[in-house]
């Protein structure tokens, strides 16, 4: 199950610099755990604890948006690319 | 005004740059977001970015729009902005702006619309700090209000 996984520029401090790494994982869930264990600091960057995503975190697989699909529990197929992206977001205050 | 330090600059294409004032004017009140890119410290490429919220105060980028664009950008490894419209405040990142700021590779520009003509300016924001850059279009200084 080799995962392709986008990381974006402030996560990587964590990956020593890598654009993109390669995890492992049945689901979501499990890709991030695999991440984490490698990549110590990441998880929590990610998910919550709650065990969900934080809210200014998204994740696409495929280009789909994990929220759309099962959200942490979404499964992965051997392939599948994976992308984390901070929304862009902000405000007039 | 707000001002803040002047490190740096960035020049935009006319053309990038009169797409970001229509784009900012095309919705008006309500605030637009996009993305802008290119090398060696212009951007001459521009990519609205549907804002998923629709607000006159707040702005979200669209997720799957944002992923498309950055993708590219990232694939071509092309330097690239941010920007976003003030319809009724000054062209400065705002306490929100800074603090949901993520991208510390990216230029911030903001395109206000307070007064009646457009204003743009370009910041830098990382780690909570805002410095500012000197905006030419074309190499030309653009009007950036009284500083």
């Amino acid at each position: 199950m080799a995962i392709e996984v986008r990381i974006p520029t402030v996560l990587r401090e964590h990956t020593l610099g890598e654009k993109k790494v390669t995890g492992q994982g049945a689901t979501l869930r499990e890709l991030v755990a695999d991440l984490e264990s490698r990549y110590p600091g990441i998880g929590p960057r990610l998910v919550g604890e709650d065990g969900q995503l934080h809210r200014f975190i998204n994740v696409y697989v495929d280009d789909e948006d994990v929220r759309y699909l099962g959200g942490v529990e979404t499964p992965l197929r051997d392939g599948a690319e994976v992308s984390i992206l901070p929304a862009v977001a902000g405000g007039a205050f | 005004m707000t001002k803040a330090a002047i490190e740096g600059t960035v020049d935009l294409s006319r053309q990038v740059y009169d797409q970001m004032v229509a784009h900012a004017r095309s919705d008006f009140p309500y605030e637009v977001c996009g993305m802008v890119a290119g090398t060696g410290g212009r951007f001459d490429r521009h990519y609205e970015i549907p804002n998923a919220e629709r607000s006159m105060t707040f702005y979200k980028m669209d997720g799957k729009a944002h992923l498309k664009a950055i993708t590219e950008i990232e694939d071509n490894d092309w330097e690239f902005g941010i920007y976003h419209s003030h319809t009724h405040t000054e062209a400065f990142p705002s306490v929100t702006d800074v603090e949901l700021a993520v991208y510390p590779e990216a230029v911030y520009l903001i395109v206000s619309l307070q007064d009646p003509e457009p204003v743009i300016r370009a910041f830098d924001i990382r780690d909570g700090r805002i410095t500012e850059r000197v905006l030419t279009v074309d190499g030309e200084q653009a009007p950036a209000g009284n500083r």
